[in-house]
C-alpha cells in the first residue's frame, strides 16, 4: 500500500477537535531548560535512531562506516520498478563516504542503504521517487538525501512524500544546489537543506537566515571513506548533509519522539551562529 | 541542390562545427581556470543511456573524443543522477576511483571535479576538470566558479544538440526533410507555380496556426 494512503487508517475525527477534548491530547512541555548543544546531543551515540542514505549504495565491511543493517537496491524489471535485497554495495563510492560521515558522528546508530544509482539515467527520477517512497514507508528517523532532481514532473509525487515523511516524524535531511537551476526536494520546507562551510569542525553548521538554505555544514576537504575500504579527500554540498543527518541521529536518540519542526528548531537554537559554540 | 537547400544545410552545419569549437573552448578554458592538466565535456545519449566524451582538452585529447560509458555509475554517472557537483581528491592513489577513471581516460588521475550540465530541468551531461594543482588548497569559491562556468558549458551543448536535431530532421529520411525538398522545388518553379505554391504554404500556416 502506498505510503501517502496512511493518514486515513486513523480513527475518525481526524481533522477536528471535539469540546472539552483539548485535555485528551495533552503532550508534554518537553522544553523547560534552555536548548544547548549540552541538552541537545551531550552524550549520545545515536543509538535506536534510525538512519537511511538514499545514495550509490554502501560498501559493506568498510572500516569508517561498521555494520549496515540492511542493503536495498531500487531497480527496474521491465516497466516495473522494484525494490530489492543488494549486495552489490557502492557503485560510486559517494554512498559509503555519506556513512562513514553519519557513523563518526553517531556511532551507534542503525544505518540502512537504499540504492537509487545504477539502473541508469533514464528513468533515474522514478527510481528515486520509488526509493524515497521506499524509505518513508520504512518510517527511518532519518533520510539522508545528497541528491537531487530537476524535472518538474516529478515535483508533485516529491510534494506528497517529504509532506508522509514529515507528519510520520522522518526527517528528510536534503543536500542544496549552488547552480544556477531550480532543483527538489531540498527547496521544499518540510525537509532540511544543507550547504557547505569552509569550517574544519564537523559540529561547526550555520543556520542560514536566508532560506531556501537552511543549514550550512562542513563540505570543504574532507577525509571520507571510498570503495576499496579507502578514504578520499572530498569537497560538495553532498557531503556536508550527511553531517546534519548525524546530528539529526544524535538528538533524536537523545530525545526520541520529537517531530521534524521540533529537530529544526533544536538544530537553529544550537547552530554555532546562534546558541551554540562554534 | 538548390540555393536555398544549400543554405539551410550549410547554416546548421556552420552551427555544429561553430558549437563543436565552442565546446572545445569551453574545456580549454576550464583548464586554464583552475590550472588542470585536463578537462572534458560528456554528453548524455539517452537512447543508449551511456555517456560520451564530447571535448577533451589536455591529456586524452586525442583518442577519447567519442568513447563511451554507463550513465549512472562511477563518478560522473552519480554527478549526472543527483545533479551535485563533486571534488574528489585521491590521496592514496589506488582506490576504485582511480582505476575505474583510468579506465575511461587512459591515465591515472590523482584528483577529479565534476559537474552536471543543466539546462533548464534537463541534464545533458557532465562537464569534468581533471588533476588541478594540489599545492594550494580548494574553496568553495572554486566550487562555485565551477558551477557558473558549468552553466555557460549546458547552453553550448545544448545549442549544438538543437543545430544537429535540425540538420537530421532535414537531411536523408529526416523527419522534416519534406520541408527542404519543398524549399528546394519553390526554387526551380516558374513564376506562376511559385506564387501558387506560395499561397499553399501560406493557407498551410493559417492552419497550424
Amino acid at each position: 500500500m502506498s505510503v501517502l494512503a496512511h493518514e486515513s487508517d486513523e480513527e475518525l475525527p481526524a481533522w477536528s477537535l471535539p469540546a472539552e477534548a483539548g485535555e485528551s491530547i495533552r503532550l508534554p512541555a518537553a522544553w523547560t531548560e534552555p536548548i544547548t548543544r549540552e541538552w541537545a546531543w551531550a552524550g549520545s551515540t545515536g543509538r535506536g535512531v534510525r538512519v537511511c542514505v538514499l545514495d550509490s549504495g554502501v560498501e559493506l565491511h568498510h572500516p569508517l562506516v561498521g555494520v549496515v543493517n540492511r542493503s536495498v537496491a531500487v531497480i527496474r524489471e521491465g516497466d516495473e520498478i522494484v525494490v530489492r535485497d543488494d549486495d552489490e554495495g557502492d557503485l560510486c563510492g559517494h554512498g559509503t563516504a555519506c556513512a562513514g560521515i553519519i557513523r563518526a558522528l553517531a556511532p551507534e546508530c542503525e544505518l540502512v542503504s537504499v540504492r537509487v544509482l545504477g539502473a541508469g539515467y533514464t528513468g533515474s527520477g522514478s527510481v528515486l521517487l520509488a526509493g524515497l517512497e521506499w524509505a518513508v514507508g520504512e518510517g527511518f528517523d532519518v533520510v539522508n538525501m545528497s541528491l537531487s532532481t530537476t524535472k518538474r514532473n516529478h515535483l508533485d509525487r516529491l510534494y506528497e512524500l517529504a509532506d508522509a515523511a514529515y507528519f510520520k516524524r522522518t526527517m528528510l535531511v536534503a543536500s542544496a544546489h549552488n547552480m544556477p537551476v531550480e532543483s527538489f526536494p531540498w527547496r521544499f520546507a518540510s525537509v532540511i537543506s544543507v550547504g557547505s562551510h569552509e569550517q574544519a569542525d564537523p559540529f561547526t553548521f550555520y543556520s542560514n537566515p536566508s532560506p531556501p538554505v537552511e543549514l550550512f555544514a562542513r563540505g570543504l576537504e574532507l577525509d571520507v571513506a571510498w570503495l576499496g575500504g579507502g578514504t578520499l579527500r572530498c569537497t560538495g554540498n553532498s557531503f556536508a548533509t550527511p553531517h546534519i543527518s548525524g546530528l539529526c541521529a544524535l538528538v533524536l536518540s537523545k530525545h526520541p519522539g520529537l517531530t521534524p519542526y521540533q529537530l529544526k528548531s533544536v538544530l537553529h537554537l544550537t547552530a554555532s551562529n546562534v546558541g551554540g559554540e562554534a | 541542390m538548390s540555393e536555398l537547400e544549400a543554405a539551410v544545410a550549410a547554416g546548421v552545419l556552420g552551427a555544429e562545427q561553430g558549437h563543436r569549437s565552442l565546446l572545445q573552448s569551453t574545456v580549454e578554458v576550464a583548464r586554464a581556470i583552475f590550472h588542470a592538466k585536463a578537462s572534458s565535456i560528456f554528453l548524455l545519449d539517452a537512447q543508449r543511456d551511456e555517456l560520451v566524451f564530447e571535448a577533451v582538452a589536455g591529456e586524452g585529447a586525442a583518442t577519447l573524443v567519442g568513447q563511451r560509458f554507463p550513465s549512472s555509475t562511477g563518478v560522473a554517472g552519480w554527478v549526472l543522477v543527483t545533479r551535485q557537483p563533486l571534488v574528489v581528491d585521491d590521496l592514496a592513489a589506488d582506490t576504485r576511483f582511480s582505476r575505474e577513471a583510468a579506465e575511461s581516460t587512459g591515465y591515472v588521475p590523482r584528483s577529479l571535479m565534476a559537474v552536471p550540465l543543466l539546462v533548464e530541468e534537463r541534464a545533458l551531461g557532465v562537464l569534468e576538470v581533471l588533476d588541478r594543482p594540489r599545492d594550494r588548497p580548494f574553496t568553495l569559491a572554486e566550487m562555485d566558479l565551477l558551477g557558473l562556468f558549468a552553466g555557460q558549458a549546458a547552453i553550448a551543448l545544448d545549442l549544438m544538440l538543437r543545430a544537429r536535431r535540425a540538420r537530421d530532421a532535414l537531411a536523408g529520411e529526416g523527419e522534416l526533410a519534406g520541408l527542404a525538398r519543398i524549399a528546394s522545388r519553390l526554387e526551380a518553379a516558374d513564376d506562376e507555380a511559385r506564387a501558387a505554391g506560395l499561397a499553399l504554404l501560406e493557407a498551410l500556416e493559417r492552419v497550424l496556426r
